[in-house]
């Protein structure tokens, strides 16, 4: 078994706020591996953005601090790193694309300034070979025209364009994994889909790492090998795409699941998870989800679960699967 | 392209607000509550005398007719006739202006050079001892009046400390440079005389300062807010995960884009500048046009005042019109 | 009582709103400190007939210029009277140019930008084209024009820097307005038969008071740098008025021998104008709907 490209081990992060310390993970620990597109779920609030933040270190000291564990990129703990160290790998080996498009991009420089940017801090060339690298960027992109885009301004580009412009710019430099923070949420449901192929298509190429971060299952199922489920903080699941869908084993998984209305079965209502996503200034004891399962035990209250193997490559955060079973 | 329509549609706006102007200036000279004929020609003009300067100013006119004939003045340059000194007003202020222009470019000067650094380190360090200072002293610049200011600096430097001169451009033991553009700083220096240029700076700090120290307050104050919001934006989010430096992060993508509101704002706190000049003049007797309005005042001088008023909202409507066209250049998304 | 009953219940709403705004500023340090400081100076000016130690136009010759002393907490001016005395019946008129310059420029201004904001059209046009007029003045400028046509005096000054102040109060609550036009209660009472006058009153209004609140605050301490101005150049209130600007006007003359004539009476300036700027920005930071929550 290879080692894995990324691995975070027993990452805790706090907030520090007015209302109370906001504890946004705990103890969260996934892996991913050399050319795999990992899919990591939840809804929002589950800390998945939070996580993701913290791979490139981004999470802004204060409110937050990393109060835990170690994120390791081929063996080096990123958490440990310098700040040269740091800047080194951003975009260059872990890139990052966000959520919104509409503001990701800086107004008042043109795409080309901001991408070359990019390209001429890392691979060092000059300004000419950067604006051919940059306009080759954007021709893989599948964007027309790709001089005359890079004398643009981001405003005079649609949400879907733009959000092409930054696929681009954060593959220029080859990186090893790309962490996508729900990159197609804010786009159309057509762009979504043209996005999502370019994406897939590049990175498969080019044989990069994708933690795909999302709350839409279908896009998991459509582009992802493996999936990490997330609630309240905490990782619950984590399995092939196939065997998750197919045979869920945590509560919280199978309901999301269920929420899904399908055009095959006959159904009344719609299946919703009761209760709500508790606060994580005082989340519940034990496991998080307990107030909500329909499943619980005495246990759930007093005791977090670890992850349980339930199959050699699926892993279980519940009782359930655990010694008690 | 765009930059030169959005001029030209600028200046065409501002023919309907210079003539709003012109007529509020003329409705504050001619249609006040007293006798404007006697206003202008003094308090201690004969019976004859005003009756004579009512008829020709054609007072007795209807006033659109006089608001007509005023405007034509003053495209032909007439602002009147100073009381005082029975010069036209036009003349004087010309006199006056070049000692204002310097005082007023070397608060700017100081302001900028003082201010922008100021508010960017407020906001990049803020909430630690640096950005606490300067808050407290740009809340004691928004609220401070200019002239006691003035008098306190005076107490301190030229009183006290006795560093500094108390008045006036230049020492009143040497004459003045050989006017070619009529700022003693500039003069003085291709005039090649080191001492001379010394002593003009000597008595330009004081004054400087202290016009720009409120003025100085609103930018580090804009600066500090807009670079804020800036650098809460997702873009920068993104120059960071991409490895950028966080210098540049600050330097190139959030100075920029709070320039944008910065300038805006800085522009139209010209105003306190135009206005604290007539304060500051005064303190320090800086024979400007500031100081020549309050010694109208003094006299009642009212075609100078008038006068001077015109020309300062001129002057003002000018620069904000500089203002928006930077504002224009800075900003991509204008014009189109 | 059954009316004070209906009156809590209908603005049981307003009421709670008011409550946590007072919660919010206890616990907000710039809002206490500004707040302590206005009100320090209006005690002052409210209670200086019987809080002044000397009467402020009594003349005492051969006290003149007399420096800070036990007696004389901040000194004599050149007819014997006493500083302190004169600062605190200063500090009426002070606060009393700010009160009225608030009241005529907030009133007019709000109505006009209410109006501009909700009609829109020409009259929109209009009033802004007038306002942009005033605001190409330098506002220290147009006040000294205007307080020179009307001659020197208190009440002229009131009126030259409350006609400053206009544009201020009209652009804010225009901008306002135009964002209220909009929303739906809006149409609602409209369709329900509401005039058009009716609705500015009591809906378009009613709902930018809280940025009319701060901007009043920070008009203030504006207007008694302006009104003081003004003293000093020889406009507004006129000598022996124990008026801030024109007691350092008069103390100029004094000021390389007798430094504590000019330099009490500006420092009350500072510190009245500093505690209204603190207490409106605080007030902004409280009253902004984003805080709040």
């Amino acid at each position: 078994m290879s080692e894995p490209l990324l691995s975070i081990e027993n990452l805790s992060v706090r907030f520090f706020t007015y209302q109370g310390v906001v504890r946004a993970l705990e103890g969260v620990s996934l892996h991913v591996e050399p050319g795999e597109v990992l899919g990591l779920v939840g809804e929002t609030g589950c800390g998945k953005s939070v996580l993701a933040r913290c791979v490139l270190r981004l999470v802004q000291d204060p409110p937050g601090r990393i109060t835990g564990g170690r994120i390791l990129f081929k063996g080096e703990d990123l958490l440990k790193a310098s700040r040269k160290r740091l800047r080194q790998v951003r975009g260059n080996d872990i890139s990052m694309i966000f959520q919104e498009p509409m503001t990701s991009l800086d107004p008042v420089f043109t795409v080309g300034n901001q991408m070359a940017e990019v390209v001429r801090l890392h691979q060092r060339v000059d300004r000419r070979t950067a604006a051919k690298i940059c306009a080759g960027m954007l021709e893989q992109v599948r964007m027309p025209d790709p001089f005359a885009v890079l004398r643009k301004y981001p405003h005079e580009l649609s949400g879907g364009m733009r959000q092409r412009v930054m696929i681009a710019m954060e593959l220029s430099c080859n990186p090893a994994l790309l962490v996508a923070d729900e990159p197609t949420t804010a786009l159309d449901v057509t762009v979504q889909a043209q996005v999502l192929a370019i994406l897939d298509e590049l990175t498969r190429k080019r044989g990069a790492s994708v933690l795909f971060i999302t709350h839409d299952l279908g896009v998991v199922a459509q582009l992802c090998n493996r999936a990490t489920v997330m609630y309240a903080g905490r990782i619950v699941e984590t399995a092939p795409v196939e065997r998750l869908f197919d045979s869920p084993a945590h509560p919280y998984t199978k309901g999301l699941l269920e929420a899904v209305p399908t055009l095959e079965e006959d159904r009344e209502e719609l299946a919703a998870i009761p209760g709500m996503v508790p606060g994580l200034v005082e989340p519940p004891g034990g496991c998080r989800f307990h107030p909500r399962c329909g499943r619980v035990m005495p246990a759930c209250s007093r005791r977090v679960p670890e992850l349980f193997r339930v199959r050699p490559d699926h892993f279980v955060a519940c009782h359930l699967y655990g010694a008690e079973a | 392209m765009h930059l030169l329509s959005y001029l030209v549609k600028r200046l065409l706006y501002l023919v309907p607000v210079l003539l709003g102007v012109t007529l509020l200036v003329f409705v504050i000279s001619h249609a006040i509550p007293g006798d404007p004929a006697r206003m202008m020609a003094g308090q201690k003009a004969s019976r004859e005398a005003v009756e004579n300067l009512r008829r020709s100013m054609g007072l007795d006119r209807p006033l659109p007719e006089q608001y007509g004939r005023y405007l034509w003045g003053l495209f032909q340059g007439d602002l009147g006739v100073s009381i005082r000194n029975q010069r036209p007003v036009l003349d004087d202020i010309k006199d006056f202006f070049p000692a204002t222009l310097e005082l007023t470019l070397a608060s700017m000067v100081l302001c900028l050079g003082v201010g922008l650094p100021l508010g960017i380190l407020s906001a990049v360090y803020r909430n630690r001892p640096l950005d606490h200072v300067s808050r407290v002293f740009s809340v004691c610049g928004v609220s401070m009046p200019v002239f006691w200011l003035g008098l306190m600096l005076l107490l301190l430097f030229y009183r006290n400390l006795q560093w500094l001169p108390g008045s006036g451009r230049l020492d009143v033991t040497l004459a003045p440079p050989v006017h070619v553009t009529g700022l003693y700083l500039v003069d003085t220096l291709l005039e090649g005389d080191g001492r001379k240029f010394l002593n003009a700076l000597s008595h330009i700090v004081l004054p400087a300062f202290c016009l720009s120290y409120v003025y100085l307050a609103i930018v580090t104050r804009i600066v500090r807010s807009s670079m804020i919001a800036v650098m809460e934006q997702d873009f920068v989010v993104t120059a960071r995960a991409n490895g950028i430096a966080e210098s540049v992060v600050v330097l190139k993508h959030c100075l920029k884009n709070s320039l944008i509101p910065t300038v805006t704002i800085a522009g139209l706190s010209m105003g306190e500048l135009l206005g604290g000049a007539i304060l500051t003049e005064t303190i320090f007797g800086w024979p400007g046009m500031g100081k020549y309005v309050v010694d109208s005042v003094n006299f009642l001088d009212f075609p100078a005042i008038m006068g001077f008023t015109l020309v300062a909202s001129l002057g003002y409507v000018m620069i904000n019109l500089v203002v928006d066209l930077v504002y224009a250049f800075l900003n991509p998304q204008i014009g189109y | 009582m059954a009316s004070w009953q209906r009156f809590k219940r209908e603005h049981q709403w307003r009421i709670r709103e008011l409550l946590f705004t007072l919660c919010l500023m206890r616990r907000n340090p710039s809002a206490v400190a500004g707040l302590a400081i206005i009100a320090v100076m209006a005690a002052m000016a409210l209670l200086a007939p019987w809080l002044a130690p000397c009467d402020p136009v009594r003349i005492s010759l051969s006290e003149r210029l007399s420096p800070p002393s036990s007696a004389h907490l901040f000194g004599t001016d050149e007819l014997g009277r006493d500083i302190l005395s004169r600062i605190m019946h200063g500090a009426r008129i002070s606060l009393r140019i700010g009160v009225m310059v608030v009241s005529i420029a907030g009133g007019l201004g709000t109505f006009l930008g209410a109006v501009s904001g909700y009609f829109g059209g020409r009259l929109d046009n209009f009033i802004m084209r007038c306002m942009d007029v005033v605001l190409s003045f330098p506002p220290l400028v147009l006040a000294m024009a205007l307080a020179a046509a009307l001659g020197p005096g208190l009440n002229n000054a009131v009126m030259a820097v409350a006609f400053v102040m206009i544009p201020k109060f009209a652009r804010l609550v225009r901008g306002e307005a135009l964002a209220v036009r909009q929303k739906p209660f809006i149409s609602a009472a409209r369709v329900s038969g509401a005039g058009d006058l009716w609705i500015v009153f009591h809906h378009v209004v009613p709902n930018c008071i809280s940025s009319v609140i701060v901007l009043a605050t920070l008009v203030l301490g504006d207007t008694i740098l302006v009104a003081s101005s003004l003293s000093f150049i020889g406009l507004g209130a006129q000598p022996p008025s124990p008026e801030w600007g024109a007691m350092i006007s008069v103390g100029r003359k004094f000021l390389m021998d007798q430094w504590w004539y000019a330099t009490f009476p500006g420092l009350f300036i500072l510190t009245t104008v500093i505690g209204f700027n603190i207490f409106g920005d605080a007030l902004r930071d409280i009253l902004d709907p984003r805080i709040r929550r």
